[in-house]
């Protein structure tokens, strides 16, 4: 089956069976990685930029494999040495970059909505490595991926999402994807970090972190960024740990097989104490295994795998 | 030549709404008179006549709130493409906002503004000029020399006063010089980072939100500063039903406040923001549908005294963008009337009531006298109220094309505007 679509903008555009299609090439994409030699010929001849007007270690990274690991010529700009600093609109920019007849574009942006914007404007396939505080696609998706192979479901279970739900694209996005998939998404964090209406997009807001963790299948954690402190969301990282931090007391307060994750990078000792993090719950690391999969599955099925005989 | 203006219902509101006759001479009105009666006024050489049957006749129409950017951002409108926009709007005089660049701060850019709107002489251009040197918030201009020089206002518009000291001074001292003082309410730190409504739109595409208070606790601030001081206030722009209410309160207890807003605010929500349209993206943002019913209710029951479109082109370098990156505002003259009839259409209000909103309040406010009697300048509008037309930007007289009412079918429209008794915009076949 093909995936129908031009982009990967953001989760709330997907439906249940394109979010479907998507897991289950991921899931046939990981044992690529397993092999010796990792990389299958399938996007051959195919040309991949990433786009990273924000920096973003792991995931550029993770594209950059994905591209690798299925043999397209993947090219990285950066911020640093992109025209942006010259002063070039995105606008100039995607024209810039159309020319140069890309077949995918991954656009990370400081920015919500920027990568609808590149899209509407180049026939390159865009996905979305991340908007603003908008969504970030591939990293619900693998995390959706991630629970499946746990839970081996994504329906009827219990997700706690805990932190700056305002600054996240990552918790819009899961809560998006894992409502549409049949779970119960409880979110938890100070109130100076829970946005206006944020019940509208499916999910219910814990009067408490205890609270949301009660009962919980899955415990997701949101990196803590310092410099909210300036902007009076959090009073001290101290307080946020004590308050929001997840530790074995708390988790204790969950299922007992209960998993945790953290999109990443993590501060250790303030969203989460080290021995949760490098514990027998966490799934942190294999999240990123899981990246690498889904972001082949996506490439793969926005440049026509699925449709044609020779994609292997 | 002399004009007759032949068999429109003459709506001045308040004041009559009769289908009659009016003659124009020498840039005043010399006559309104039952259909006939003045059939042979000026014989049969040099008389205009113009055929208006079916036609609104009303006073010229003021609209209190334009960024004609000039000078400085010429790019985007000039003095002559935006007075060219508000005739073909149907309005006769617009009260130009200060923050051009260099920004309206001294008589020598009043006089500029002024020279260059005689130039055009399509639209009385009314200057408002800045409370603040460079609208930085920390000196007070000399109101003595604007006035002077021609401002009938001041204001920092597009940046708000957020020093209450200051504030309070402009107040009183404007007042010395009788000179209106418009205030653009928003606390800066409320909507630090905000790019669109705080609400569930913002949340859903996330955009950093700006709360209704941002504006309501500014009015409420300004309010209090009006009854402090005794002088009057005139509050730009209101978007949220807060704002309303703190206005109608204080409406209520005699303070001198009186209030706008603009067709944007009565028109859309902030629904409209979707896709990330940098044409729904302005200041104050677009709000909720309960913020929307407020706003039409003030207009209808008079909390809010007029209807002026914030005007604000700007040229597609700064529209087509990313949406947080992108400038607040869009274009409006030619869109205000026909916004404002489909208020009309739908009975929210009545034509009279629309007409007072965009001519006799804005003429009140500014001291200026509008109306369809004898011997007042012939500043007119003759609406057509059933023609069906289709926005087009690419058609606007503005230089710039931001607008989030493309393509909108809307029905009734400005079809002539006379200004001082000569035609400055005409969309319909006369004979002469």
């Amino acid at each position: 089956m093909p995936l129908e679509r031009k982009d990967i903008l953001d989760i709330a555009s997907l439906s249940r069976q394109e979010i479907q299609l998507i897991l289950d090439t991921a899931e046939s994409m990981k044992e690529i990685s397993e092999r010796p030699i990792k990389k299958v010929p399938t996007l051959r001849g195919k040309t991949v930029v990433l786009f990273f007007y924000e920096p973003s270690t792991r995931t550029r990274l993770s594209f950059d494999l994905a591209a690798k690991r299925l043999s397209a010529d993947s090219l990285a700009i950066s911020a640093d040495m992109s025209s942006l600093v010259k002063g070039e609109t995105l606008l100039d920019t995607a024209r810039t970059l159309e020319s140069m007849r890309p077949d995918v574009v991954v656009l990370r942006h400081a920015y919500s909505g920027a990568p609808q914007f590149l899209a509407e404007r180049i026939k390159a396939s865009v996905i979305n490595a991340g908007d603003g505080t908008h969504a970030h696609p591939t990293q619900a998706l693998l995390d959706m991926l991630t629970i499946r192979q746990h839970k081996k479901t994504l329906s009827g279970l219990r997700i706690a999402i805990v932190g700056d739900i305002t600054h996240s694209r990552v918790a819009r996005s899961n809560i998006e994807g894992l409502t549409k998939m049949g779970s119960k998404v409880v979110l938890a964090g100070p109130p100076t970090m829970m946005p206006h209406g944020i019940e509208a997009l499916g999910a219910e807001v814990a009067g408490s972190m205890d609270a949301a963790i009660q009962g919980a299948d899955v415990v997701m954690m949101l990196r803590i960024q310092k410099e909210r402190q300036k902007r009076f969301t959090i009073a001290t990282e101290r307080e946020y740990a004590r308050q929001y931090g997840l530790n074995r007391e708390r988790l204790a307060l969950a299922k007992p097989d209960t998993v945790v994750m953290h999109p990443g990078p993590i501060n250790r000792g303030v969203e989460i104490a080290p021995d949760v993090a490098d514990g027998p719950h966490s799934l942190i690391l294999n999240q990123v295994t899981n990246g690498v999969a889904v972001r082949m599955a996506l490439l793969y099925l926005v440049l026509g795998g699925g449709r044609n005989a020779d994609a292997d | 030549m002399p004009m007759l203006i032949r068999g429109a219902r003459v709506i001045d509101p308040g004041k009559l709404d009769q289908v009659s006759d009016v003659l124009i001479e020498k840039g005043r009105i010399a006559a309104v008179q039952p259909v006939g009666t003045l059939d042979r006024v000026g014989g049969e050489s040099g008389l205009q006549i113009i055929e208006a049957q079916g036609l609104w006749l009303t006073p010229g129409l003021i609209d209190m709130h334009v960024h004609f950017r000039e000078p400085g951002q010429e790019y985007k409108e000039t003095i002559l493409t935006g007075s060219q926009a508000a005739a073909a709007g149907g309005f006769t005089a617009v009260a130009t906002m200060p923050n051009t660049d260099p920004v309206n701060d001294d008589p020598a850019i009043t006089h500029l503004i002024l020279n260059r709107a005689a130039e055009a002489g399509l639209v009385r251009v009314l200057p408002v000029a800045a409370i603040s040197k460079g609208i930085k918030g920390e000196q007070l201009c000399e109101f003595g020399e604007l006035k002077a020089a021609g401002a009938v206002g001041v204001s920092d518009d597009g940046r708000p006063v957020m020093n209450a000291q200051l504030m309070r001074r402009a107040l009183e001292y404007a007042a010395a010089f009788d000179l209106l003082v418009v205030s653009h309410c928003e606390d800066l730190h409320l909507a630090e980072g905000g790019a669109m409504n705080e609400g569930v739109n913002a949340t859903r595409m996330g955009l950093s939100g700006i709360p209704n208070a941002a504006e309501s606790v500014m009015v409420m601030r300004d309010i209090a500063l009006a009854q402090l001081t005794g002088a009057p206030v005139h509050i730009a722009h209101v978007s949220a039903r807060q704002s309303v209410t703190a206005i109608r309160r204080a409406k209520e207890e005699g303070i001198r406040v009186t209030a706008e807003t603009a067709p944007h605010y009565f028109t859309l929500t902030d629904a409209a923001v979707a896709g990330y349209n940098t044409h729904a993206k302005m200041n104050p943002p677009l709000r909720s549908e309960q913020d929307r019913e407020a706003v039409r209710q003030g207009l209808a029951d008079g909390t809010l005294d007029a209807i002026a479109t914030d005007h604000a082109p700007h040229s597609v370098m700064e529209k087509e963008v990313e949406f947080d990156r992108a400038a607040n505002g869009i274009i409006g003259l030619e869109t205000s009337l026909p916004l404002g009839l489909k208020l009309v259409q739908e009975g929210v209000l009545t034509i009279d009531t629309l007409i007072t909103r965009m001519a006799e309040a804005p003429a009140r406010i500014l001291g200026l006298e509008r109306g369809v009697r004898v011997g007042l300048t012939a500043d007119l509008t003759l609406i057509d109220p059933d023609k069906v037309f289709t926005v087009k930007a690419a058609d606007s007289k503005s230089k710039s094309r931001n607008t989030p009412f493309e393509g909108w079918q809307l029905k009734g429209k400005a079809v002539m505007t006379i200004l001082g008794g000569k035609i400055t915009y005409k969309d319909f076949g006369t004979e002469d």
